[in-house]
């Protein structure tokens, strides 16, 4: 039928179109540099036979390693602080019905599009007068400006679908408003935690502006920075250990994601549209 | 109260940041320096008769309605074709979303290899197919038109994923019966596309692009990666000046007072939206 083969064509052109990129960098990971640096070659093919040198430079003469080491702390200590935060804040504001939580909603909202490209000339000076400069505490502490606000909201959603008789009957039952809130909401919000983190986790990893500006020491870098400023150097282009260390950095997560895209959705949607 | 440690963070973090951003445009505040003076709005004159932060500005128009343009249409496309079920459709949807899923420099890197002016491998799969010659391979990054619609398309390729996944969420939040309804009235596909699908998710879509503008205004990954700007400021924008002028350049003053001008489009693009989302809801 004609019209299976037009949306196949259009699935395909638009997979490819995503797609490509990765698996470029896959292709070029494992290639020997003089087979990436001939011009008649195939680009397609190995004209000389695949290669691992490109990840041992990877891990051993640039600090790949320490960068991924560097994500994965800032995130996870981004992600507790976000947590701490953003569960009172959205549970708060599921409940408070009426004009002013309302409004708080919104406002928590609309700092969510304050973007980084506005505040980072100020926030550097700030940085450099508390003695930050070059840590990864910076980042630690101006990070959650952006994961709060989104985490709030997308937690805001998930608070407003639980029916309230679950925390009046806990109330009932002698439980404080707050032991209410921490024995009985959050082990049924749990779904939607597991959200708030990995996306505080994914937001972090993607950040690149503030990590750019606070940051100039190589042992400091995320991954984010760490391997477009270190391996692109003026002119010389370590394209195999680039092209690798895209990859590593990219797909797992992409994967891991991918399981909680459709959650995310729902609370998103939830949140814009209400 | 439960929302105070929050509200309390935000302000120090965003809000005190904000109103400094606000005071540096007016003052002579640089990198080096202790002295700070109020100027008024000298900052404000001097970029507004620099001839580079003009380029910026209109560049930041180009770059983020070009985008989003594109994105919206080939968004509704790849959703509605995404909405059919077939075989592989889960490892599919993983690979359209793998642009908005990995760190974004990252995948910049990766375009800028595909794009590179000697090792391009579209211009070797172009020229292997005979459609250009070995001498002529366009340089992609290097020339002012293509390098702007290079830095477009790869942000269209970044932000289409999350377009796309709104947009689905909004068509299957139609409900069947409307669907049905449609097709006992004979409804043509076209005329139920057009008069019936699109206008279903039409708040949705503005959700969509609300998201999409605020980033393509704001954000300068791509264009940092791909040209820094170049070729000759023909891919600045007014994110990527700011930074050029306030952190590497040292003048702090005049970068916030580049990056205060983002703060009044901001703030129409999400007060529009805003607007015209809640109005629609009603239909």
């Amino acid at each position: 039928m004609a019209g299976r083969g037009v949306h196949a064509g259009v699935i395909g052109l638009f997979t490819l179109f995503t797609a490509f990129p990765f698996y470029w960098m896959l292709i070029t990971t494992f290639k020997s540099t003089g087979d990436l640096l001939r011009r008649g070659n195939n680009p397609f093919i190995y004209n000389e036979a695949p290669t691992l040198e490109n990840v041992r430079v990877l891990f051993e003469d640039t600090l790949y390693g320490r960068w991924l080491w560097n994500t994965a702390l800032v995130g996870v200590v981004v992600v507790i602080i976000t947590l701490v935060l953003a569960l009172p804040a959205g549970y708060a504001l599921a409940r408070l019905t009426g004009r002013w939580g309302e409004q708080i909603g919104i406002g928590i909202f609309l700092t969510y599009l304050v973007p980084p490209t506005l505040l980072f000339i100020p926030m550097s000076r700030l940085i450099a007068s508390v003695g930050l400069q070059d840590s990864l505490w910076s980042l630690v502490l101006v990070y959650p400006s952006f994961t709060v606000p989104f985490c709030t909201w997308l937690l805001m959603g998930f608070f407003k679908a639980i029916p309230t008789d679950v925390e009046e009957a806990a109330l009932i039952d002698g439980l404080s408003r707050l032991g209410a809130f921490v024995r009985v909401v959050i082990p049924i919000s749990v779904a939607g935690i597991l959200t708030v983190i990995i996306f505080s986790f994914t937001l972090v990893t993607q950040e690149f502006v503030y990590a750019l500006t606070f940051i100039s020491t190589a042992s400091q870098y995320t991954v984010s920075v760490g391997v477009p400023t270190f391996l692109v150097r003026g002119d010389v282009y370590f394209w195999g250990s680039l092209m690798a260390g895209c990859f590593i950095a990219s797909v797992p997560i992409a994967i891991v994601y991918n399981f909680f895209v459709d959650r995310f959705i729902a609370g998103f949607t939830v949140g814009a549209i209400k | 109260m439960m929302i105070a440690p929050a509200v309390l963070y935000i302000l120090l973090v965003v809000g005190v940041p904000f109103f400094l951003a606000l005071y540096y445009s007016l003052t002579d505040i640089t990198a080096g320096s202790r002295t700070l003076d109020f100027v008024g709005l000298k900052n404000f004159r001097a970029i507004l008769d620099s001839p580079q932060f003009l380029t910026a500005l209109r560049n930041t128009f180009v770059f983020a309605i070009g985008s989003q343009v594109l994105v919206i249409v080939l968004a509704t496309i790849l959703a509605l074709a995404l909405m059919k079920d077939f075989p592989g459709k889960w490892f599919v949807r993983l690979l359209i979303l793998l642009p908005w899923v990995a760190p974004m420099s990252l995948g910049s890197i990766g375009w800028l290899w595909i794009l590179d002016s000697i090792y391009s491998v579209i211009n070797w799969t172009l020229q292997a197919a005979g459609l250009i010659s070995a001498d002529n391979w366009p340089m992609y990054l290097g020339k002012p038109y293509l390098a702007m619609m290079s830095v477009i398309g790869v942000h269209v390729w970044r932000l289409l994923p999350l377009a796309t996944v709104i947009l689905m969420a909004g068509l299957t939040s139609i409900p069947q019966e409307i669907h049905d309804a449609a097709q006992v009235d004979g409804a043509s596909p076209w005329r139920h596309l057009v008069q019936i699908t699109l206008p279903l998710v039409r708040p949705i879509m503005l959700v969509a692009s609300l998201f999409g503008l605020v980033f393509a205004f704001t954000d300068m990954i791509v264009i940092f990666v791909l040209t820094r700007g170049g070729p000759y400021d023909t891919t600045q924008v007014l994110s990527t000046l700011a930074f050029f002028t306030g952190i590497q350049g040292g003048d702090l003053a005049e970068g916030a007072a580049i990056a205060v001008f983002l703060f009044p489009m901001l703030l129409v693009v999400a007060f529009v939206f805003l607007r015209v989302a809640r109005r629609t809801e009603v239909v």
